[in-house]
């Protein structure tokens, strides 16, 4: 049975290898922090962190996830990246329907990792990629600014 | 059969009741009315309103107050706003405050502004909310206070509420909610309890943060979709490629052999796979052969809808509204401009795909878990088809993954589905039936393809004498087996909302209507009507200014005395935004101003031109909504609203080719991105009215402010949606 680390934990997984890591989440673990939005990886709604980067669940097999690698999740992320970033999205009332914002959150946490004081262009390359239909972008990108300034 | 009208008194309209339909729900009809205009704008008469706040408020001996919210938060922030105005009139300590949402029970729970229904949409959480939950807070609060009254033996009038805390001054006594509820919640509820005045408010009108923002940066909140109840199993359907089509027979063998499926039904829309979890319910559909029947259904292209339409509209059609006579008018103009306007199907996709999980409980009944939109009409749907009463279908209202209207329908359609897969099922383990993104947005139910055509004509000194309108498009309600007692002389009043009733000074004018009547399930889209009405009107407004020699701005102030509260957004999104101001070569500034559902917005749009693009820079919106419950609500709506229009403006389109729709995910059905976002600014219109909706107003300015800001930085006049910037030269 395939054997996964999710947020820290093993799991034993009774899934097809070929099975998205997305519904391994939802349906096999029930972590349904991750969201389903369009399973071509258009939208970054289920975007969770292996080995500390970003990628689309939808698009990641469960027998592409090494058994040595970390997958982290809306649920258990951590550090204090993740917390700035959770702080300064609920500082700024970011979310509207809030369907979308566990894959934001996770990829703005992974911009943060790697770039300390991003630039508006610097947010647009990382976050395009996530969808968000309520159209709240004006605040993701003011979140994230504020959360580099708390973590400067 | 219900058929009963609330012993609602609402207030003399000076226009007639515009929305005045049925809504048909399988075995049931139910009157659903909604007064738009100014009689949603002034409110519901308030001594009409009776509220019990045992409906509405729960209070714990460990101080927590619980708010029921009879409204879908989709997320348009409601159950912050709903929360608010009890909160406020009970004198709650905030942080204490928390919120669930209602069962369905129109008895209730009834949108006030629908009728007997329980239901969200029309921008009419608040608006039907303000007195209900005002009355509801104060009437909890008179009972506190008479709890305390009795206990310490000193007069009401001594006792003051505040932060949850009962306070007696003179005796120095005071008691926390919890320590009063029990006791409070023994004694007889008010009739008419005293509200707050304005200026006693502590907690309407400030800047509070949202109710849901931990949950939904935690991945704690639920959605639909994120039901699991013990032993359930997922379905998927295979539905007819082209709208009508029904299933001639199928072939599961395939289907069965997939690893994880279950079994494999038929129901009325399709055939369901069901499976042990999505992903195998979606291999097993995908190995399942289904042969259509598609002898009633509609195989025409988009195209040759909208060629069809095009020909309509050269006939005068029904007359939604005449005043004056056009016709004349214009023969008469010194210069008349004709025009036409097309406008695409368009999919609401939201980012939640449709989806609901039912289960049967011990005593009989069923549980049902989703973003319900309209629980009267769904629940009654779904007891008809399960052969029970309603009371036995309960409805578990969860958070929405957005909506901008797809979840509410007069058919109940992912509901009623739901229920019959459960059926078909033998209604042994739960079932989640999940629409795949290329369910959603395939499935239908989309804003309507409408066509307009418009002559309008000046005299020598640029004044408009006479205005000639034309539209065509499918109605929402017409075509249900209810057409006969919903429509009005053959005019659905979602359909022309926002031209038919347009509140500019016009003389000589006229509306009327052609009502399509393709094959195509169509539904209200954010803002209904005035998400093409409004384009039109301040598109042609804009041209009609640019052909006077007019400015745009001062030429529309010209045409509102009769309409201060438009006015009023117009001046002020102008005088923020700079207007009159030269911009740089290549850049310009349109404007566009429209009343929806109660609610004023205008916009000023700066766009930069560049090849065969545009780029819209920034958005200065004014917002007049009465009171502003939640400003930073408000303007965040108007964001959204902002970022959620953008695509429609620049690319959506849902076609139709030999009647199977062509776009079935994000890739060719692109929603704004983060790079494409303008900035956005809102400013608030202060004001002591009774507040109304702001969930749609934002959308219907956005499009013709963009197409109007073109026309600044370019010359080019684009008038269809979405904007073909094909031919846009660079500054």
């Amino acid at each position: 049975m395939p054997q996964i680390t999710i947020n820290g934990v093993p799991h034993a997984v009774d899934a097809d290898p070929d099975t998205p890591l997305l519904w391994v989440l939802r349906d096999h673990l029930t972590m349904t922090g991750t969201k389903y939005g369009c399973g071509i990886g258009q939208c970054g709604a289920c975007t969770v962190h292996l080995d500390g980067q970003p990628v689309r669940a939808c698009q990641t097999r469960l027998g592409d996830v090494g058994a040595g690698q970390q997958v982290a999740t809306i649920e258990g992320v951590s550090g204090r990246v993740a917390q700035a970033v959770q702080t300064a999205w609920r500082k700024l009332d970011v979310v509207q329907c809030g369907y979308c914002q566990s894959g934001q959150i996770m990829s703005a946490i992974g911009l943060l990792s790697s770039n300390a004081r991003p630039t508006d262009a610097d947010i647009d390359g990382a976050m395009d990629g996530n969808i968000c239909r309520c159209g709240t972008y004006q605040r993701i990108r003011a979140a994230i600014h504020e959360a580099a300034r708390s973590l400067a | 059969m219900l058929n009963v009208r609330r012993p609602i008194q609402t207030p003399p309209s000076p226009r007639p009741n515009r929305r005045g339909f049925l809504v048909g729900a399988g075995a049931i009809v139910v009157a659903f009315r909604l007064d738009a205009g100014p009689a949603r704008a002034a409110g519901l008469d308030p001594a009409g309103i009776k509220a019990d706040p045992n409906a509405f408020v729960r209070i714990g001996a460990d101080d927590t107050v619980t708010v029921v919210i009879k409204h879908l938060d989709m997320g348009q922030g409601n159950t912050t706003g709903l929360a608010t105005i009890l909160a406020d009139e009970l004198g709650a300590d905030w942080s204490r405050v928390r919120t669930e949402f209602a069962p369905a029970d129109a008895s209730r729970y009834a949108n006030l502004l629908m009728g007997p229904i329980q239901g969200t949409g029309g921008s009419t959480a608040v608006a039907n909310s303000w007195v209900q939950l005002r009355k509801a807070g104060a009437a909890a609060r008179e009972m506190l206070v008479a709890a305390a009254s009795f206990q310490w033996r000193v007069p009401v009038a001594e006792i003051t509420v505040a932060d949850g805390i009962v306070r007696h001054a003179a005796s120095n006594r005071q008691a926390r909610f919890g320590e009063l509820a029990a006791s409070a919640a023994t004694l007889p509820v008010p009739a008419e309890p005293r509200l707050k005045d304005p200026s006693e408010w502590t907690l309407i009108g400030k800047p509070l943060a949202r109710l849901d923002s931990k949950a939904k940066t935690d991945g704690s909140a639920v959605y639909a979709l994120d039901i699991r109840r013990p032993g359930q199993v997922t379905a998927v359907i295979a539905r007819a490629p082209c709208f009508g089509g029904t299933v001639e027979s199928f072939d599961a063998a395939d289907a069965r052999k997939v690893p994880g499926v279950i079994d494999v039904v038929q129901v009325p829309s399709g055939v369901a796979v069901i499976a042990k979890d999505t992903w195998s319910a979606m291999q097993g559909r995908k190995a399942l052969k289904v042969t259509w029947d598609e002898s009633a259904a509609e195989t025409r292209s988009s195209e040759a809808i909208l060629a069809e339409y095009r020909e309509k509209a050269g006939k005068p059609g029904l007359t939604a509204s005449k005043r004056g006579e056009p016709e004349a008018a214009l023969k008469g103009a010194a210069k008349v401009i004709e025009a036409e306007f097309t406008f695409p199907y368009l999919a609401h996709a939201a980012m939640e795909p449709l989806n609901a999980t039912i289960e049967k409980a011990g005593d009989g009944g069923y549980d049902v878990y989703a973003g319900f939109q309209f629980q009267t009409v769904e629940q009654a749907t779904m007891a008809a088809l399960l052969g029970v009463t309603p009371d036995k279908v309960r409805l578990h209202t969860t958070w929405a993954g957005g909506s901008f209207g797809r979840r509410a329908t007069p058919t109940a359609d992912y509901a009623a589905e739901t229920a019959a897969v459960f059926k078909a099922s033998g209604e042994t383990a739960p079932v989640h039936l999940v629409w795949t993104r290329e369910d959603d947005m395939t499935g239908g139910y989309y804003r309507p393809s409408v066509f307009h055509k418009v002559r309008a004509g000046l005299d020598a000194k640029g004044a408009i004498v006479g205005w000639d309108h034309v539209m065509v498009g499918k109605s929402i309600m017409i075509g249900s087996p209810f057409e006969a007692m919903i429509v009005k002389d053959g005019i659905d009043a979602t359909t022309v909302e926002g031209a038919s009733d347009t509140p500019y000074a016009l003389a000589a004018y006229r509306f009327g209507v052609h009502n399509g009547r393709e094959g195509v399930p169509v539904l209200w889209w954010r803002s209904v009507g005035h998400s093409h009405t409004a384009h039109v009107m301040e598109v042609m407004i804009d041209d009609l200014a640019h052909a006077a020699g007019a400015d745009p701005v001062a030429y529309r102030l010209g045409l509102l005395a009769g309409a201060p509260r438009l006015a009023g957004v117009l001046r002020l999104a102008a005088d923020k935004a700079g207007w009159g101001a030269a911009q740089p070569k290549g850049s310009g500034l349109g404007v566009a101003v429209h009343e929806s559902f109660g609610s004023y917005v205008a916009m000023v749009a700066q766009v930069s031109a560049a090849e065969g693009h545009v780029k819209v820079e920034r958005i200065v919106a004014a917002v007049d909504v009465g009171v502003a419950v939640n400003p930073d609500v408000i303007r965040a709506q108007v964001e959204g609203a902002v970022g959620f229009a953008l695509s429609s403006v620049l690319r959506n389109r849902i076609t139709l080719k030999d009647g199977q729709v062509q776009e079935a995910n994000f890739d060719a059905y692109e929603p704004t991105r983060i790079s494409e976002m303008p900035k956005v600014e809102v400013h608030i219109v202060s004001s002591a009215v009774a507040p109304t909706g702001i969930g749609e107003p934002g959308v219907p300015v956005l499009a013709p402010a963009i197409a109007n800001a073109v026309f600044a930085a370019t010359g080019q006049r684009l008038r269809s949606l979405p904007l073909d910037l094909s031919g846009t030269k660079g500054a």
